[in-house]
């Protein structure tokens, strides 16, 4: 049986760690470098903007450059996406008197919710398990929130620097003393085009990571001051689309069972969320746990599908798809957690470490807190001009004294219980109703999704075709995601090129973004993948399943606006 | 010596047209039309280790200041941004009016635009900005150079490559074939900020509200539809005669 | 409605285009036609084409080169007795146009591939945001100044009988300023794909590299260039300065011939406003088919040599 674990990727992430090149003087300083315009890292240059603000002598030895953010993305946003109803906790205490929630740019308060568990042609209603009640809670765009913070965290005096790669972690004396940010134009083969823009060296007093899910400088930090936790991390796929639609929907609805399937050696775990956004749009997801095993299975396909139940095709009828995205979901929980959230010089934060509560299906908070969290940290350390190694340890100390390590403790039972990730509160209702009652509780989930051993089944051959009003193919929904990314740039993603049949064809079908095909078959069993990598809209699940995506070119990938 | 260069801040993603207003939704994000790109690439090719000076000039929402920051960001050395509510809604002919208005004042030596409008697929801005100006014009630059007083340019048309010339000051319009925008340093992302940006409004440039806008329009969208069908859309088995079928297809289409 | 249409030369003949929107507005009124740089002689011939009178303005020698300032003097002067001033679209013409329209503070519409009276009105239809929809567009006074499609419509003879008149122009000092150095002609030089009249563009269904030459063959024998989908550059078979699509160039010939060629969404946005498609593919299904004017379903390996060969024999 192959695993795509017996394929390791080419990459060293000791390639991605240097000493700064660059000649002192024409080295860009900076007081704070937050790497990744997201929820975490804007939550961190916001709360500095704060503290700054208060003590303009800390803001004056930070020079002139107090705060900057790095984006890989086009804009603040572009690389954002998630469900999102948000538990606003966080928002509350990032802006306190500042900001009432009502002037955030969300879809309101979550009005009402339904559970059902699908079948073919049935949708049997559930009352919500405890855990997936979202009273209270507020409906957001992800990807406008994001821009919205970006806009509030450069009026508070950060400096955001978008379609810039964080591309190696500048380690000097064993200590984090910045990035170097990625090259621009450079061709396929990795040479300099007429408008080469070498990338820079980026140093700063502290360097905070919020690169969110399989953040690339996180995942060479954790290796590099060996931090990773207990268990591996462990991930699910989220692909979604936002839609158009004729008449508005009332609720957050969730789903589980079908079109996954129930049986055991499948390991099919997720479902599906459908989110109202306002009077005239809605947004529908279908998350599924990347330790599946069938390699046939396309979370791209398996979402068209579930458009194609009765009630869910209810909901989309006369409307229009506006936006499609995916994403991974970092689902290890508390022992997935890394072992410390800082090193000299660097602090992490958010989704990139794997902050996200599994069962009740939230992170956003999470990464708003600790990217708070860690903008008070830096800030004490700066303040008292502090550069030991152990300077940033406050941060750790405040996380474990917070909601976010409190909640995740909690949760970590329900993982250990039932073994599962995303829905685990519904996978057990799920699998109440299924089985009558007698319900068989999981292992704990510890191996990693890319040794899990795979089969191959026909269940793609009941995808939906696509007829492109309900039911897209996924160059369409690759367009849809307003990936414009420059074809003639090197290849970003490493994996081995010649694998067993069976990890090229669950690449092919697990990519939403057509990535991956199944080439030229080489007498010796295995074959050879071919690749279209500016298709990639950096989801990361490659990495989750025995590859390795590191940044393109900044600018790159998808441009989510309303994800 | 002083480069304008013209640029457009258009809507980005997937872009739709408001059914009330049946003006291009501009309420979403934006960024630098990316033909403007190729003519602030050869205004900082000209500009070199030089002193002369280019400016950006924009006319649009406040957003737009965006797309004048990346061309600030490549290396221009201010930014002038038209921007008024009652601005919006502009067609060719208010368009030129402000544009000219902003121009006049800048007194520049050449005056710039890239091909063309990637939302509006406009493509005679520039010859309506030189007749308000009454400045001499050339479309579709491949290669420019300055040659003391004058421009001299190759350009592309229909029949093939023409040489013009034209005595500064004039209005250039480049293609994109002119050459390959620089990517911004991340020195220049970070300097753009601190360049000079003037916001103007429609009383700055001494212009009034009614020749700005719709009123200041003559042309007006009537209504939106569904585009026209692909006229009598023919599909084929080859059946062994289907080379002969396109022929006569090719020869019916007056193509051959 | 009275017209007055922008009859573009080049060289020994009038533009296709601008004779088919000749054509058009003699059917929706009283056309005339002006004709700048050019004899009388060539003049008349627009008569069959639709034009009662031809204004033609030959005087000046800065009229003779095809620039458009001197161009913007002439019907400048013309203009204020017609309802409507209409144009072929083309480098030219899109900067008389454009002057022109400064001029006299009249409105343009551009990029209108129809024009219609609807209660005595004059409404052009736009396709715009890639095509996806169509715009009514209008005129809120006159005259009013309107530019066409390539293609937009066929020229018609009709075959009367013009008047033509010289006409005296006065010239604006800036608009004798650019000099022509070096004029195009036909064919002075290759022409890129985004201005080639005709492209064959293969994509995955060619099969291997070497089959592009069949690419190759036929846009040599129908006179055009050669484009490709990403698929094919991606895979190496063919140089990315020919890639069509979104991330590649954006072209809209007269002829697209797409072999081979599925027509994912990233492709059709590169050249989905190309006169005429032309399709070859042997999946029945693929998404080509839809915005294709002439879809064959077959092997493109059989028929494309054939056709090859029949082009060549037509064009003798």
């Amino acid at each position: 049986m192959s695993r795509p674990s017996n394929f390791p990727p080419p990459f060293s992430a000791r390639d991605y760690v240097a000493e700064p090149t660059d000649p002192a003087d024409e080295r860009i300083e900076v007081g704070v470098l937050v790497v990744g315009a997201g929820p975490a890292g804007l939550a961190c240059a916001i709360r500095l903007g704060q503290l700054l603000e208060e003590h303009p002598d800390v803001a004056e030895r930070l020079g002139e450059v107090p705060v900057a953010v790095l984006e890989k993305g086009k804009q603040p946003g572009s690389h954002l996406l998630s469900g999102a109803v948000v538990d606003p906790r966080a928002l509350r205490r990032l802006f306190k008197d500042r900001l009432r929630m009502e002037e955030l740019p969300s879809y309101g308060p979550v009005p009402g919710e339904s559970v059902y568990v699908l079948t073919r042609r049935a949708a049997l209603p559930i009352p919500p398990p405890p855990p997936m009640r979202n009273h209270g809670n507020w409906i957001f765009s992800l990807s406008e929130l994001g821009r919205f913070l970006a806009e509030r965290a450069e009026e508070g005096g950060a400096m955001i620097l978008p379609e810039t790669a964080a591309q190696k972690l500048l380690v000097s004396h064993g200590r984090v003393v910045g990035v170097r940010t990625g090259d621009k134009g450079r061709n396929r083969e990795g040479g300099e085009l007429g408008n080469f823009e070498s990338g820079s060296d980026l140093v700063a007093k502290v360097t905070v990571l919020a690169e969110g899910t399989q953040g690339h400088l996180t995942g060479v930090a954790l290796d590099r001051f060996s931090l990773r936790g207990e268990d591996p991390q462990v991930w699910e796929l989220a692909v979604k689309e936002v839609w158009k639609v004729a008449k508005p929907l009332d609720r957050v609805i969730h789903t589980m069972g079908w079109p996954l399937r129930t049986g055991k050696r499948y390991r099919e775990f997720g479902g599906s969320f459908v989110y109202p956004m306002g009077e005239d749009l809605v947004t529908i997801g279908l998350v599924v746990g990347l330790d599946y095993r069938d390699a046939s299975i396309s979370v791209h396909d398996l979402l068209q599908e579930l458009k194609t139940h009765p009630k869910i095709r209810r909901i989309l009828e006369g409307g229009e798809r506006v936006e499609w995205g995916a994403k991974t979901i970092p689902s290890g929980g508390f022992h997935s957690l890394p072992q410390r959230l800082h090193a000299p010089g660097l602090l992490l934060c958010g989704d990139g470490v794997g902050m996200v509560n599994v069962p009740r299906l939230k992170g956003v908070h999470y990464a708003i807190e600790s990217g708070r969290l860690a903008a008070e940290a830096a800030f004490r350390a700066l303040q008292r001009g502090e550069t030991p190694a152990s300077a940033l340890s406050s941060y750790d100390d405040a996380v474990r004294d917070s909601f976010i390590w409190r909640d995740l403790y909690e949760a970590r039972n329900m993982r250990q219980v039932f073994g599962r990730g995303f829905f685990v509160g519904g996978a057990l209702a799920s699998a109440m109703t299924m089985s009558k009652g007698r319900v068989e509780l999981g292992k704990m989930r510890a191996e990693p999704d890319a040794e899990q051993p795979l089969l191959v089944t026909d269940r793609d051959s009941s995808y939906p075709a696509p007829d492109g009003k309900l039911t897209f193919d996924k160059l369409s929904s690759v367009f849809a995601s307003g990936n414009k990314t420059r074809d003639d740039q090197p290849n970003h993603i490493r994996i081995e090129r010649r694998v067993a049949r069976e990890v090229a064809e669950l690449w092919t079908h697990m990519c939403p973004a057509q990535v991956y095909e199944v080439g030229r078959e080489d007498g010796d069993g295995t074959v050879l993948v071919d690749m279209a990598p500016s298709n990639c809209v950096q989801c990361g699940a490659i990495t989750a399943k025995g590859g390795r995506l590191t940044p393109p070119e900044g600018g790159s990938g998808p441009e989510y606006t309303a994800s | 010596m002083r480069i304008a260069v013209c640029v457009k801040h258009v809507p980005e993603g997937p872009s739709r047209l408001d059914p009330s207003t049946k003006r291009l939704d501009r309420s979403g994000e934006g960024a630098l039309n990316h033909f403007d790109a190729n003519a602030v690439e050869e205004a900082l090719r000209l500009k070199g280790d030089s002193d002369t000076e280019v400016v950006a000039i924009s006319l649009g929402p406040q957003k737009a200041l965006d797309s004048l920051r990346k061309a600030l960001a490549m290396g221009a050395d201010s930014a002038v941004l038209v921007s008024d509510d009652a601005a919006a809604g502009s067609d060719l002919v208010a368009t030129s009016r402000l544009l000219a208005a902003v121009l006049e004042k800048q007194e520049a030596d050449l005056v710039l635009f890239g091909q063309q409008a990637s939302d509006a697929d406009g493509a005679v801005l520039w010859a309506a900005v030189a007749e308000r100006l009454g400045r001499p014009v050339v479309s579709q630059a491949m290669e420019l150079s300055l040659d003391g007083g004058s421009v001299r340019v190759k350009r592309q048309t229909e029949f093939g490559y023409d040489t013009l010339e034209a005595p500064l000051p004039a209005v250039v319009a480049v293609s994109d074939a002119i050459n390959e925008p620089r990517y911004p340093s991340l020195k220049g992302i970070m300097g753009a900020k601190k360049k000079p940006q003037d916001v103007l409004s429609l009383a700055d440039l001494g212009i009034d509200a009614g020749e700005a806008g719709e009123p200041g329009s003559r042309t007006t969208v009537l209504a939106l539809g569904d585009p026209p069908a692909r006229g009598d859309a023919r599909k084929i088995e080859d059946d062994g005669n289907a080379a002969q079928a396109i022929v006569d297809f090719l020869a019916e289409k007056r193509l051959l | 409605m009275r017209f007055l249409v922008f009859a573009e030369h080049h060289e020994e003949g009038f533009v296709r285009n601008s004779l088919g929107v000749l054509g058009k507005a003699a059917s929706l009124g009283d056309a005339d036609a002006v004709v700048v740089g050019a004899g009388s002689g060539l003049a008349a011939q627009l008569g069959k084409h639709g034009a009662k009178t031809v204004h033609v303005a030959t005087g000046d020698d800065a009229l003779q080169a095809p620039l458009p300032q001197p161009r913007v003097d002439v019907i400048a002067q013309l203009a204020p007795d017609y309802d409507a001033v209409l144009f072929g679209q083309s480098v030219l013409a899109a900067d008389v146009a454009g002057g022109l329209a400064a001029r006299l503070d009249a409105g343009l519409n551009w990029d209108l591939v129809d024009v219609e009276l609807q209660e005595g009105e004059l409404v052009g239809k736009r396709p715009a945001l890639q095509d996806s929809v169509s715009v009514d567009v209008g005129w809120t006074s006159g005259p009013r100044l309107a530019l066409f499609r390539s293609g937009a419509f066929d020229p018609q003879e009709t075959g009367g009988e013009a008047d033509t008149h010289e006409i005296d122009v006065e010239l604006r000092d800036f608009s004798t300023r650019t000099k022509m150095i070096e004029q195009a002609h036909a064919e002075s030089e290759g022409k890129s794909i985004e201005d080639a009249d005709v492209i064959v563009a293969g994509g995955r269904g060619l099969g291997a590299p070497d089959n592009f030459t069949l690419a190759e063959e036929l846009a040599k024998a129908l006179g055009g260039a050669v484009g490709a989908t990403r698929a094919v550059v991606d895979a190496g078979w063919y140089p990315y300065a020919a890639q069509i699509g979104q991330t590649g160039k954006t072209v809209s010939p007269k002829l697209y011939v797409a072999l081979g060629i599925s027509g994912a969404i990233q492709h059709k946005v590169g050249m989905q406003s190309s006169g005429t498609i032309v399709a070859v593919n042997k999946d029945a299904n693929a998404p080509i088919f839809e915005f294709s004017d002439l879809g064959v379903v077959g092997d493109l390996h059989e028929i494309v040599p054939k056709l090859t060969e029949l082009v060549r024999a037509h064009k003798g």
